[in-house]
């Protein structure tokens, strides 16, 4: 049993249904402070809808959520974002014809002069947290002060990133962080992760990847059809375990099936 | 040695701005032996003529940077202009519309002309962001409609004998400065805060916005409101320049104010443009209409320029967008 103290996720019988579709089907999921875990699962196995409630895009149908203790609904993802959910999607959600500080401070800008919705912002203070932030991340972006949009596929994910991890954030959710990236890029991205976990913050990571998910996390959690069918120990399990679990089929996979 | 690229965007327009002028000179001192620039009262009324729609054109400018359309400017001017001129009628007026308001101080039928823009602005937004309607079609139907109201609130009878308090604000140079002001005021709006952050953010990655926890709906709602609300200024400007509101003004200026916009380089795909790039984009048209009157060129001919450049805009901004979606 784990002790309470450790969580800082925890989800019991979590439930989205849309209409008569049922994407996610008592959930109960946990994640312990500085641990790093992966969801896994088939197209539709509900990955995506699991973190959409749990990020406040999405309500659930039913069902709870924990967030360090205490129950939490999160009616925007502004809220979970305030509580300390981080996450970075898919389709990067960054705005092409905003520059870079402006993309990493979006929905959250630092002000020079507070005036409600015409607030004055702070663009040197931004600039230069910006600069902060990425130095950190070693990725090279020459101009700050170009538009995200005209950036290679690696410079934007390591923005989307960056900005989730930059904000003193206590949990951030990767959902598919390198499916899109070459491999000088993915092994960037993979570092950033890595420095996440020396640094305690927990991560959930969605990947189709396993070996990237072999390499990054302690524990893999997998989906099937809306459920979850599996919690595994990463180091005590191998890939032909993960894949039966995935498809369901057990015995059935051949010993040097691709996973990856 | 200077780049073409790191000069601002405006730099082009402005180019094809001077350009246009100097060509107007040189066929004028061609064809009918006189100077186009030369003459100062055509300057004057080519900036005074261009004043009025260019003030819905700097709320157009930030509708189309959320990548929507305002189609309502120049009736939504209509509406207002007819309802501030029946709180601005003198003392003396003849059958006034309000006999019990004559000689309102001129704060009044102002407040009121931008209360009557701001309502149609924000039913504009209401509907935009919450029905899932197009703008396109929500703010047609506004055109339809805030011209029909415009004829039915009077009977289709203009309102004159404004105060001449009132019309003080249509005279002179008046049109020229508010028009200038509120450009002014709304470039820095736009460039320097968090409703000008997120209004470019709405426009470039409406679903990015929201998950960054903008109110993408609110959001929508003032940029239309305010929009509905600088309709509402030109109307009042209109109207005491005119020192007569009619149903009938503004008719198509809802079109030369888009075509500004685009012209100024501002995306109908939203997320890209600038006030001052509309600034330049009105002074154009400007320009071409006073350029073709000056030279004797019939009304129709200088609309089929206007429509040409307009496509041309378009056409310009569709390759830029394509440029970039090949390099992401």
């Amino acid at each position: 049993m784990n002790n309470q103290d450790d969580i800082i996720l925890r989800t019991d019988n979590l439930t989205k249904r849309y209409g008569g579709v049922h994407a996610l089907e008592e959930a109960n999921f946990t994640l312990k402070k500085g641990e790093h875990v992966a969801i896994v699962g088939d197209n539709g196995a509900g990955k995506s809808t699991f973190v959409r409630q749990i990020t406040g895009v999405e309500q659930p149908t039913s069902g709870d959520i924990f967030f360090e203790g205490k129950r939490v609904e999160f009616n925007s993802p502004l809220e979970a974002r305030e509580a300390g959910i981080e996450s970075v999607f898919q389709d990067l959600a960054l705005c092409n014809d905003l520059d870079v500080p402006s993309n990493l401070f979006l929905g959250r800008e630092e002000l020079l002069f507070k005036f409600g919705p015409f607030s004055i912002l702070d663009e040197k203070k931004m600039m230069r947290k910006a600069k902060e932030v990425l130095e950190r991340t070693a990725i090279k972006i020459p101009n700050l002060s170009n538009h995200v949009g005209d950036m290679s596929g690696g410079q934007r994910q390591c923005v989307a990133i960056s900005r989730s991890a930059s904000f003193a954030s206590k949990l951030i959710i990767m959902d598919e962080p390198t499916a899109a990236l070459g491999v000088q890029e993915t092994t960037q991205v993979e570092n950033i992760i890595r420095g996440l976990k020396d640094q305690g913050v927990p991560l959930i990571l969605i990947s189709h990847n396993l070996r990237q998910v072999f390499n990054l996390v302690d524990k893999i959690w997998v989906f099937r059809r809306g459920r979850i069918v599996g919690e595994v120990i990463a180091s005590e399990t191998d890939g032909n375990e993960i894949v039966s679990m995935i498809t369901g089929m057990q015995g059935g996979v051949h010993e040097k099936a691709s996973y990856i | 040695m200077f780049k073409r690229e790191n000069l601002p965007a405006e730099a082009s327009i402005f180019a094809v701005f001077v350009g246009i002028a100097v060509l107007f000179e040189v066929l004028g001192w061609l064809f009918i032996g006189k100077s186009f620039l030369g003459n100062v009262q055509r300057l004057e009324i080519i900036i005074l003529q261009v004043s009025i729609f260019g003030i819905i054109a700097v709320g157009v400018t930030q509708v189309i940077i959320t990548s929507g359309i305002d189609l309502s400017g120049g009736a939504v001017l209509a509406l207002s202009a007819m309802v501030a001129a029946s709180f601005a009628q003198s003392v003396d007026a003849f059958a006034p519309i309000f006999p019990q308001f004559l000689g309102l101080p001129i704060i009044i039928p102002i407040a009121v002309g931008l209360a009557v823009g701001a309502a149609c602005g924000w039913i504009n937004g209401s509907i935009t962001a919450y029905t899932g309607i197009p703008p396109f079609i929500a703010t047609l139907g506004m055109l339809v409609t805030a011209r029909a109201v415009a004829v039915i609130y009077t009977e289709g009878q203009p309102v004159y004998s404004l105060s001449d308090s009132f019309t003080v604000i249509g005279s002179g140079a008046w049109p020229v400065l508010v028009f200038f002001v509120v450009a002014v005021i709304f470039h820095l709006v736009l460039k320097h805060t968090v409703y000008g952050k997120h209004t470019y953010a709405i426009g470039s990655n409406e679903k990015a916005a929201r998950v960054a926890g903008i109110n993408v709906r609110r959001h929508k709602i003032m940029v239309y409101t305010i929009a509905g609300s600088l309709s509402g200024l030109a109307g009042v400007v209109m109207c005491a320049r005119a020192t007569i509101a009619q149903s009938g003004m503004g008719t198509m200026y809802e079109l030369d104010a888009i075509s500004a916009v685009v012209i100024g380089g501002t995306s109908l795909f939203g997320g890209r443009g600038r006030i001052s790039g509309t600034v330049i984009g009105v002074c154009i048209l400007g320009v071409i209409t006073s350029g073709f009157t000056f030279l004797r060129i019939d009304f129709y001919y200088q609309e089929i320029v206007k429509g040409m450049i307009i496509v041309g805009a378009v056409m310009l901004d569709q390759r830029r967008q394509a440029k970039q979606r090949s390099r992401a």
